[in-house]
């Protein structure tokens, strides 16, 4: 029911040509054939108003280049594809004709005059859609061609449409129209009619009635009219910077929460042990590596390849972290110079060895379909679906180590650790075996690190490098030993890093935040968080 | 005991040794360039001759690393920084010899500026035309720089881990920012197609042989510096501060004074070592600003043996010749040999090849 | 940069900066020490805290020359803190500290403050472990600390016996070319006063320096500091309360960062209120 009211008014409005429509179908496609691109563009039309159910389709199939002319009985055609051999439909009918050579066919050939046209009439045609997202999209497209035909059909339908957003579009569009209108009250009418609409079309038309001519008269005679526009364009301009500050902060976060994903790892470990892990990036790699080969064993269910390999990737790379803490790092414990350079040196290891498996080109990791696209805010604004998964993750990541580092008994003995390592050990916690678990524990996040980043970077033996000394910024910024402080650390360099790229580009950005940080360690040392208190005795 | 009962007998020698070696190496392999003929099995190759050349500038530049890890206890990861920037004081100087001999030919701007269409020369190029100019900038720009950053960083009592992380994202902030055409430096490809040095030929066997004569003589004069201020109190005062920096501070020395002191004099010796390694190679580019650069110098000094200061030219010759030997035959097991090489030697062989000898001498 | 000069406290004129009112040091603030006390060192009103806790209260303490001063406190007390104030590791939220009554400690930083004449040993033994005992010393000796100073500096002969004479008194001339790293803890122990020594400073302050040592090394160390105290003032942090009654003339008992009572031993060991803090405990 609700369909067919939709649909009714549309109806309407070709009923006076419905008596013909067979007949114009015919004759436009009889015109098509036509060599002469301004008959073509008759056909267009004729095929669009002919009311005709199969006008959309073989208008679609002109703008694609799949319309043919059959040689032997020049009979229009659709071609399915553009193979060599391919199957035919009859343009008229819908008919299958079975298959036909390539040769066998004449393309209907089309210019870009006539392609804006097609548009603008698949767009009107298109109005009658019962998606409103595909009526809207039609309105979006009418922008291009403005008429005055455009604009009564477009009124006409606006009588009739239920759906808010499909309503305002069209009111925009058809009111821009209005704005080459003889009397001022028309175009004032207009002016205000598009205030607030964030399509940049509507920017562009705006724009236009406050230029001034070559003699420096105004293009715009009215005055109102100018004001009005001029008004009209700093709202719009005001949106755009709102939208884009949106948007950079939500780069910015997404960034930001990547890098907390990176350094929570690293800080754990620091805090923990007071041991930087210079192959903490390898680390990652090894989560985003994981990715990758979850995906080549089960290529017909990448839909689920990243959820088999969450708990993969931080169980690969606990394991190997394990294995350094146990063969490397507790051997030179209380040694953290040395101990860096050790870790270094397994990072050589790690990279050359997934560059001798899986070669030293990067490697293509898919996304799986739920997480790609688009999440659409407004006109002006919409959201990669992606980095809002990652900053949903990164939540949750650091919100599961927060709660088991708080209520687990795990927790309990690594905090004790952490504080007073003589104390703890005195108190019967096993010291070692604490070590080696935080250091799994610090490695398998670096793993769900490399997953979120397989998501956003190309995977290759060089990922770990580009994000470790970033990683290192947010832990020396935020303080040793301190979640708090990573969290706070690494959204704000995040945002910063973000934010500073309009202005500065990107590579300055990062130096600028880099010699920021220089500075400030000068200053606070200590980190943003530092763990206070009666000073340990020299 | 006057000398400082840090030396001991063995140390002396090596001290000996190593500087008669240089000695030698820094006349005979020029000699046996210049003087044999090319077919004799006596003659060494001009390549050889620039290889070992090389290998001389990263002694001096472990040697510089070895006075403030092994003796200051400052684990610099972005020693290779200041041997870059050193590097490139030198190239600039390079390139303005070129003059009208560049594919361009335009004789006020080296060729990557005209390729940028620029029209005049950056103010900070002003002055590398002058060789005086430019090595005192070689000495200048990395002391400067060494020292402003050391006197925030020790002021503000920035150690141990911290540091070395600050002094790498110092390195990193370097290359990043020469690696950007608008700084000038000639970004991603850096400075290069050098013709000639004072006038001479860098092509040439005889100006080849002479720098290579001078890395001889700055790596001995180097040593000889380092093991001067290491033997005088100046050098006890410095590793006491790297055994108990408190406890320094407490009987009244400014320890970071010191610190800034010798992390200066260290960078600026990385400066030199960079300024003679360039017109041998003939290219300088941002590659060598990379962290993993100035790591791997450590390990250098590490397989050594640091606080020796004859153990960090042992290392960087030893270190590099097997990078030599590997890159041209396993090139792929290169990095394994030298992640092997970071964790055995920080596991098994803390004092290095030089304590090893030492311990050898002693059994 | 302040005004003061970079090395302003040499050998030769750090006592002549001490005294002259026109020096460097001279109070940069009205609210001086109150000079009736005639006493070598003033802490006034001192405050310090961590995070909300407070770990020195309002404390008051005058040092007079010349005195041996045994500080005890449970744990937490405020002992550490107090010698951290006053060799300037920690800078206190309130108050004031006086060294001498010119010498405001609250400006000047931990080298300078060891440059003018006070000495500080550590709770822990530290020396430079992978130093000679001998060079521990040498480096301690008073004498020019700035870098180009050392640098060119070359042992006197004079120097040489102050070393060797001090190496006697801590009874470790026979160890004078070990390392001091394989010292035992006691000899450490020792090896810290005798760089204190070499130091020559006008104040001592000692943190627990019996820890670790038997009772003859401890029987030896009280004689040192006895004998110490008189060209010297010295302040001894210790736990060991039969070794605090075995030195002390005067006590200074410190409870949660304030002083609680003052006196000699046996007053100090009657006191209800030191008995329920701390020794009855």
């Amino acid at each position: 029911m609700m369909r067919l009211r939709r649909i009714l008014p549309l109806l309407c409005m070709l009923l006076a040509m419905i008596a013909d429509a067979a007949a114009d179908l015919a004759e436009g496609l009889d015109k098509l054939k036509s060599s002469n691109f301004k008959h073509k563009a008759e056909a267009v039309t004729l095929v669009a108003d002919s009311g005709d159910a199969r006008g959309a389709q073989i208008l679609q199939a002109l703008l694609d280049g799949r319309l043919y002319i059959r040689r032997a009985d020049q009979l229009v055609v659709i071609v399915a594809d553009n193979a060599a051999t391919t199957e035919l439909l009859d343009a008229a009918t819908g008919a299958a004709l079975g298959t036909a050579a390539k040769s066998d066919l004449k393309k209907i050939a089309i210019n870009n005059q006539m392609r804006l046209g097609l548009r603008a009439s698949l767009a009107r045609l298109s109005l009658g859609d019962p998606d409103p997202d595909a009526r809207l999209a039609a309105v979006h497209a009418l922008i291009a061609a403005p008429s005055e035909q455009t604009q009564v059909m477009l009124r006409d339908a606006q009588k009739t449409e239920t759906d808010e957003r499909v309503k305002r579009a069209m009111a925009v569009v058809a009111a821009l129209a209005d704005f080459d209108d003889e009397s001022p009250a028309a175009r004032l009418a207009a002016v205000e009619t598009v205030r607030g609409s964030m399509l940049g079309e509507v920017r562009n038309r705006l724009a236009t009635l406050v230029e001034e001519n070559a003699d420096g008269s105004p293009v715009e005679p009215d005055a109102a009219v100018r004001a009005a526009a001029g008004a009209a364009i700093r709202d719009i301009d005001a949106a755009r910077a709102r939208y884009e500050f949106i948007e950079t902060l939500f780069f910015g976060l997404s960034l930001g929460f990547v890098l907390v994903l990176a350094a929570t790892g690293l800080a754990i470990t620091f805090g923990v042990m007071g041991v930087i892990n210079m192959a903490h990036g390898e680390l990652m790699m090894l989560g985003a590596y994981t990715v990758y080969v979850v995906q080549q064993l089960m290529p017909n269910h990448l839909e689920w390849s990243i959820a088999v390999a969450i708990p993969l990737a931080f169980i690969v790379a606990g394991l190997v972290g394990i294995l350094i803490e146990r063969g490397v790092v507790r051997f030179l414990y209380g040694r953290p110079l040395e101990t860096l350079l050790a870790t270094f040196g397994i990072s050589l290891f790690l990279q050359q060895t997934v560059r001798s498996i899986f070669s030293p080109l990067n490697r293509a990791v898919a996304t799986p379909e739920w997480m790609s696209g688009q999440v659409v805010i407004s006109d002006a604004l919409a959201l990669t679906a992606n980095r809002l998964y990652i900053i949903v993750f990164s939540v949750l990541v650091f919100a599961a180590l927060l709660a088991l580092l708080r209520f687990t008994p795990l927790g309990l003995q690594v905090r004790a650790v952490a504080q007073n390592r003589a104390m703890a050990r005195a108190m019967g916690v096993r010291a070692g075996w604490i070590d080696a678990m935080t250091f799994g524990l610090g490695s398998g996040v670096a793993g769900l690190a490399g997953v979120a980043l397989s998501q956003l970077t190309n995977v290759g033996p060089n990922l770990g490098q580009a994000y470790i000394i970033d990683s290192f910024m947010v832990v020396v910024f935020g303080g040793v030993g301190n979640l708090w402080g990573t969290l706070v650390a690494g959204l704000g360099l995040g945002i910063a890093n973000k934010f500073l790229e309009p202005y500065s580009g990107a590579v300055l950005a990062k130096i600028l935040v880099l010699v920021f940080i220089i500075l400030f360690i000068q200053k606070r040392p200590r980190g943003l968080f530092p763990q206070r208190g009666r000073s340990a005795e020299a | 005991m006057s000398a400082g009962p840090l030396s001991s007998r063995f140390d002396r020698r090596a001290d000996v040794l190593v500087g008669g070696l240089i000695v030698l190496v820094g006349v005979l392999v020029p000699l046996l360039n210049l003087l044999t003929p090319v077919d004799s099995p006596l003659h060494l190759s001009t390549y050889t001759v620039t290889l070992v050349g090389k290998y001389l500038c990263y002694a001096l530049l472990a040697l510089a690393v070895d006075l403030v890890w092994g003796y200051c206890g400052i684990l610099s990861l972005g020693h290779g920084a200041f041997f870059a920037l050193g590097g490139y004081a030198m190239g600039m100087y390079l390139m303005r010899q070129i003059g009208d001999r560049g594919v361009y030919g335009n004789a006020d701007l080296p060729d990557f500026m005209v390729f940028l269409n620029w029209d005049s020369l950056p103010w900070y190029w002003h002055g590398f035309e002058h060789f005086p100019f430019a090595m005192a900038m070689v000495l200048l720009v990395p002391g400067l720089l060494a020292f402003v950053f050391g006197w925030f960083a020790f002021r503000s009592r920035v150690t141990g881990v911290y540091l070395s992380i600050i002094t790498q994202a110092l390195t990193y902030a370097l290359l990043l920012a020469f690696f950007r055409n608008e700084m000038g430096f000639g970004g991603n490809n850096g400075l290069t197609d050098f013709k000639d040095l004072l006038g001479f030929d860098l092509k040439a066997d005889s100006t080849r042989c002479a720098l290579f004569a001078a890395s001889a003589l700055a790596l001995l004069g180097g040593y000889a510096l380092c093991r001067t201020i290491v033997n005088s109190k100046l050098g006890r005062v410095v590793v006491a501060i790297r055994d108990a920096e408190d406890r320094a501070r407490f009987i009244g020395y400014r320890v970071e004074h010191f610190k800034v002191w010798i992390f200066t004099l260290s960078a600026v010796l990385a400066g030199i070592a960079g300024a003679l390694y360039v017109p041998q190679v003939g290219i300088i580019n941002p590659g060598e600003f990379s962290p993993l650069n100035s790591i791997e110098l450590v390990i250098w000094v590490a397989v050594g043996g640091r606080g020796t200061l004859y153990g960090a030219i042992i290392g960087a010759l030893t270190v590099n010749f097997a990078k030599t030997l590997f890159t041209g035959a396993l090139p792929e097991l290169w990095l394994f040999v030298l992640g092997a090489m970071f964790v055995l030697v920080t596991l098994l062989l803390p004092r290095g090849i030089a304590g090893l000898l030492k311990r050898g001498e002693a059994a | 940069m302040s005004t003061t000069p970079d090395t302003p406290l040499d050998a030769s004129t750090w006592w002549e900066a001490f005294v002259s009112e026109n020096s460097a040091y001279a109070p940069r603030h009205a609210a001086g020490p109150d000079p009736s006390q005639g006493a070598m060192l003033y802490l006034e009103d001192i405050t310090v805290s961590f995070d909300g806790f407070r770990a020195l209260n309002e404390l008051t303490l005058y040092i007079e020359p010349g005195e041996l001063r045994c500080i005890i406190g449970p744990n937490g007390a405020g002992k550490s803190t107090m010698m951290d104030v006053i060799t300037g590791k920690t800078r206190p939220d309130k108050g004031v500290a006086f060294f001498g009554h010119q010498l405001d400690l609250l400006k000047l930083s931990e080298p300078e403050i060891a440059q003018s004449g006070i000495g500080r040993k550590f709770q822990k033994p530290t020396v430079f472990e992978q130093l000679p005992v001998f060079v521990n010393l040498e480096l301690a000796c008073r004498g020019p600390r700035g870098v180009w100073r050392t640098l060119g500096a070359r042992l006197s002969s004079e120097e040489r016996d102050r070393i060797d004479s001090t190496l006697n008194l801590i009874g470790l001339s026979a160890q004078r070319l070990q390392r001091a790293g394989a010292l035992s803890h006691g000899q450490k122990q020792w090896l810290e006063i005798g760089m204190l020594l070499m130091q020559e400073p006008r104040l001592l302050l000692i943190d627990e320096p019996v820890a670790g040592m038997t009772h003859e090394e401890t029987e030896r160390t009280a004689e040192l500091l006895v004998s110490l105290a008189g060209e010297r003032s010295v302040v001894v942090v210790e736990h060991d309360m039969e070794f605090v009654r075995s030195i002390a003339r005067k006590v200074t008992v410190l409870h949660e960062g304030s002083v609680l009572a003052e006196g000699d031993m046996d007053r100090i060991q009657s006191d209800p209120r030191v008995i329920e803090v701390y020794l009855g405990a």
